[in-house]
């Protein structure tokens, strides 16, 4: 035995010399195809984004594999076309033409070659699929349609035609002013009717939603699930091919390994850095970071419903009583800043005439005594349990305005919940304060104001502040109802100044979101949206 | 001995009745729920959530789905994921291949290292050699390995780029999956180098992996080395003028050993505890990843069934540990 370790540890430095010797033989294996590399931070749920709401599906399949019929421009929310080249919305705000582009190829893979481009037979199968019960495809694969629900899409679309092949007409049963930049989501991305057939034909329909085609810039080509994905540029792509060749996505979890990553160059651009490594990032030349701020808000909301928060006096009093400005500096860490508005800044209609609350514990005290709380009250602050990108530290944050609102007599407990429990608890309406963020859908401020704080919205859970007000309730509901833009940011701007005496929420802040990578990366353009994208990059030398 | 195999075995059927509950019933007394995670920031509607509520069998009564669930156990079936909709047991078998690889290398190196340093530091009893041992056995058992794996990366990959920091296989390289295991795959495909990569790949996870176990075997060993070294059949072998490898190597090593054994046996459930943080720090793509993945989505049929894989694999090992003892040392046969 005693002999035997010797000839272990022989055998042991043998393999680890071998290795060296391999791995040195391992740069000609870099091929001379581009390969971009992302290090993402989960597994997709799956591949067709009609079907989950997380960023992590639509970045590895809406944001690579598909197009929509719009598209938000590259950085931006603006709605640019897409494979429809362009449209006309009848003045009543009804019916919507769309003329589709012609020549657009769809990707190819081991088990299908399209025999015939893109048209408007795929943009009726693709919808549907989702709204017609019936239809065959639509209880393939046993998943919900989740974002086509909560854009209440089934409501709003009252027929779907093509007159001919490379048009598609959509009658809505009421004016509907953000529909086109639904339209521009993931969950309306399109898909091949033929390959669909061909699918179905073979009796292997989900197939479909496993290793999807589209005509969007990447076609998948391998996947490993927690490990890998993989992706050629399509050749054929209507806007032309892609400047990388390969795209490949490295499932990594911990963000301090894909900052390990990143600095050993295993991967070019990387997710969600841990807000403690930015200033480290920033400081080291071999990594460049982005910024910009997110399309989102973090906020803490008053239960409306329940006494003192019923109360308008106490809500204002409790907004004077919380300085922000500490909550920037302590939770944020600079990343962020304070709100007032809750629509971000880069949102249309954002109305900079609003004044915010500023922090005079001096008049919160007046105005609870003149609400009839000389004395304060208690009450609690529910804090979330995780990390959001409204919202990096939900507890300190909690625990900087319970010191706040005791120096103005006000004693709140602090509460939390495991994250689905907190959810559920707080559309529930179990709490007093709670706090939450959002962060937009489709660059609409409808996705914030009514989503947010409509009445609807108080009913099914949505607005956890149950403020439920008719003024602001009339204007965002008449917004809706118009598509001209003037008057619809009018009705807004006149929405966020009584959201803003009515007070039904502290807006705390608007985060701003880090994206670190290599400075090897070319033409990287940051979503609002919070998804990743790579058409447009290039590496240098 | 077919006494003693049929009492073991007897002794595995109720441990798996309750593993099988306590799978069972941790999912239902963790805080939070499927549909609750699966609405979001968004909520759900009371009529979808009674809707998906139907569809994933929540609306029974929690006695009834448990028999459903060993019902289905029984004929094989351990459900389907909410979120791929693929079967666990499938799964769970294209996962298992990497957590084996990684958990037979973490092994390789806990034996290896552990039996080294605790015969090493036997012999040489209370010198450098000895306390430097116990040391890094100390340290190695109480390192939690989360912190020990990011050291390690930051060391050996950041800072001197001799390993990589993540995955099985530099992304480079297209392999086919055959078996599911790396090592044999890069041999199988034609791309140069990829043997190479996959063998780097393994070396820190296993490293990190295996630091637990070898620190428990090796201070397994020098302690049942010194009971041993101290007996008088030891000090008759050294009178009769054996050399002191000779009497280290043929007499007390062997005997040393039993007790040895059975500790490496209790450490294959330790590696495959650790490996669930291990294929989370280096994103191994095994089924430990898998399961804190599940987790976090509230994919019900998979933690639960993955949680029992998981758990009748350790009893199968314990199980298959216990023989080879018996048959190693024939006096537990008959103790009681």
């Amino acid at each position: 035995m005693k002999k035997g370790i010797p000839i272990l540890v022989v055998v042991l430095i043998v393999v680890a010399a071998a290795v060296w010797w391999f791995s040195n033989s391992e740069d000609q294996q870099v091929a001379e195809a581009t390969t971009f590399v992302y290090c993402s931070e989960a597994s997709p749920e799956g591949f067709n984004p009609a079907f989950y709401t997380s960023g992590t599906t639509f970045d590895a399949a809406g944001r690579t594999m598909f197009n929509r019929l719009v598209e938000f421009e590259r950085g931006g929310t603006a709605v640019n076309p897409g494979l429809a080249e362009s449209w006309e919305i009848s003045d009543d705000g009804l019916t919507y033409t769309f003329h589709l582009r012609d020549g657009v190829k769809f990707h190819t893979n081991h088990g299908f070659t399209p025999s015939r481009d893109f048209n408007a037979e795929d943009v009726l199968w693709s919808f549907n699929r989702q709204m017609d019960e019936s239809h065959p495809y639509h209880g393939v694969s046993n998943q919900d349609y989740a974002y086509f629900g909560y854009m209440g899409m089934a409501d709003a679309i009252a027929s779907l035609t093509a007159p001919d092949d490379m048009t598609v007409v959509f009658k809505l049963s009421a004016p509907n002013a953000p529909f086109l930049a639904n339209l521009a989501m993931d969950f309306a991305s399109i898909g091949s009717a033929e390959y669909a057939a061909a699918m179905m034909e073979a009796g292997t329909p989900e197939m479909v939603d496993q290793q999807p085609i589209g005509t969007g810039p990447f076609m998948l080509t391998d996947y490993q699930q927690d490990a890998v994905i993989r992706y050629t540029a399509h050749p054929d792509y209507w806007e032309g091919a892609a400047d990388i060749d390969r795209l490949v996505f490295s499932i990594t979890p911990d963000a301090s390994v894909r900052y390990a990553k990143l600095k050993s160059g295993e991967c070019h651009h990387m997710v969600y850095p841990n807000p403690a490594d930015i200033a480290e990032m920033q400081a080291d030349s071999n990594i460049s970071v982005m910024s910009a701020p997110g399309l989102n808000v973090g906020y803490l909301a008053f239960n409306t419903e329940k006494a003192p928060f019923d109360n308008k006096l106490v809500r204002q009093a409790l907004n004077l009583a919380t300085n922000k400005a500490s909550i920037l500096e302590a939770v944020y860490q600079g990343a962020g800043e304070a709100a007032k508005n809750p629509i971000p800044p880069t949102m249309w209609s954002y109305n900079d005439d609003v004044v915010d609350y500023d922090y005079d514990p001096a008049r919160a005290r007046e105005l609870l005594a003149q609400a009839g709380y000389p004395n304060g009250f208690e009450t609690n602050i529910w804090a979330m349990p995780v990390q959001r990108p409204y919202n990096p530290n939900a507890r300190r944050m909690a625990e900087l305005i319970q010191s706040d609102w005791a120096a103005v007599g006000v004693d709140a407990e602090i509460v939390s919940y495991e994250w689905g429990e907190y959810l559920d608890r707080t559309s529930n309406g179990d709490h007093e304060t709670a706090m939450l963020g959002w962060t937009g859908d489709n660059g609409d401020p409808d996705n914030f104001l009514n989503t947010l704080l409509g009445c609807q919205a108080a009913a099914t859970g949505g607005n956890i502040a149950f403020w439920c007000n008719d003024e602001f309730n009339t204007l965002v509901n008449d917004a809706l109802r118009v598509s001209d833009i003037d008057q619809r940011t009018a009705l807004y701007e006149q929405a966020q100044l009584v959201f803003k005496e009515e007070a039904p929420w502290i807006t705390v802040a608007h985060s701003v979101v880090y994206e670190p990578m290599s400075p090897s990366v070319q033409g990287y353009k940051m979503s609002p949206f919070g998804v990743h994208a790579f058409y447009g990059v290039s590496l240098a030398e | 001995m077919l006494q003693f195999f049929l009492r073991r075995l007897g002794m595995v059927i109720p441990t798996f009745i309750g593993v099988s509950l306590f799978a069972f019933a941790l999912i239902h007394l963790i805080p939070g729920d499927v549909v609750t995670i699966m609405g979001g920031e968004r909520g759900v509607s009371a009529e979808t959530r009674a809707e998906l509520e139907a569809m994933l069998g929540l609306d029974k009564p929690l006695w009834q789905q448990y028999f459903i669930y060993i019902g289905n156990i029984l004929q094989g079936d351990l459900g389907t994921s909410y979120v791929t909709g693929k079967p666990v047991l499938s799964e769970f078998m294209a996962r298992f291949p990497a957590t084996l690889e990684l958990t037979i290398c973490a092994g390789i190196f806990a034996v290896l290292v552990g039996l080294t340093l605790g015969i090493l530091a036997a012999i040489r009893r209370g010198g450098w050699l000895d306390h430097t041992v116990m040391t890094i056995s100390l340290a190695g058992y109480s390192m939690p390995i989360f912190w020990w794996g990011l050291l390690l990366i930051l060391l050996f990959s950041v800072n001197l780029g001799w390993t990589p920091v993540s995955g099985r296989m530099d992304v480079m390289f297209w392999v086919d999956n055959v078996t599911g295991f790396m090592l044999i795959d890069t041999l199988l495909s034609p791309a140069k180098g990829a043997f190479a990569s996959a063998l780097q790949h393994l070396l820190l996870p296993s490293i990190v992996l295996g630091t637990i176990p070898m620190a428990v075997i090796a201070r397994m060993t020098r302690s049942s080395m010194l009971e041993v070294l101290g007996e008088d059949y030891i000090r008759t072998a050294r009178a009769k003028g054996l050399s002191k490898t000779r009497v280290v190597a043929k007499h007390a090593l062997r005997n040393a050993l039993i007790p040895v054994i059975t500790v490496m046996g209790l450490q294959v459930g330790m590696l495959l505890s650790g490996a669930i943080l291990t294929e989370t720090i280096f994103a191994w793509p095994g089924v430990g990843k898998w399961l804190i993945e599940a987790i976090n989505r509230r994919d019900y049929p998979v933690v639960q069934g993955g949680l029992l894989l998981v758990a009748t694999l350790i009893i199968l090992v314990n199980l298959l540990v216990d023989l080879m003892y018996g048959v190693v040392n024939p006096r537990v046969r008959h103790s009681k």
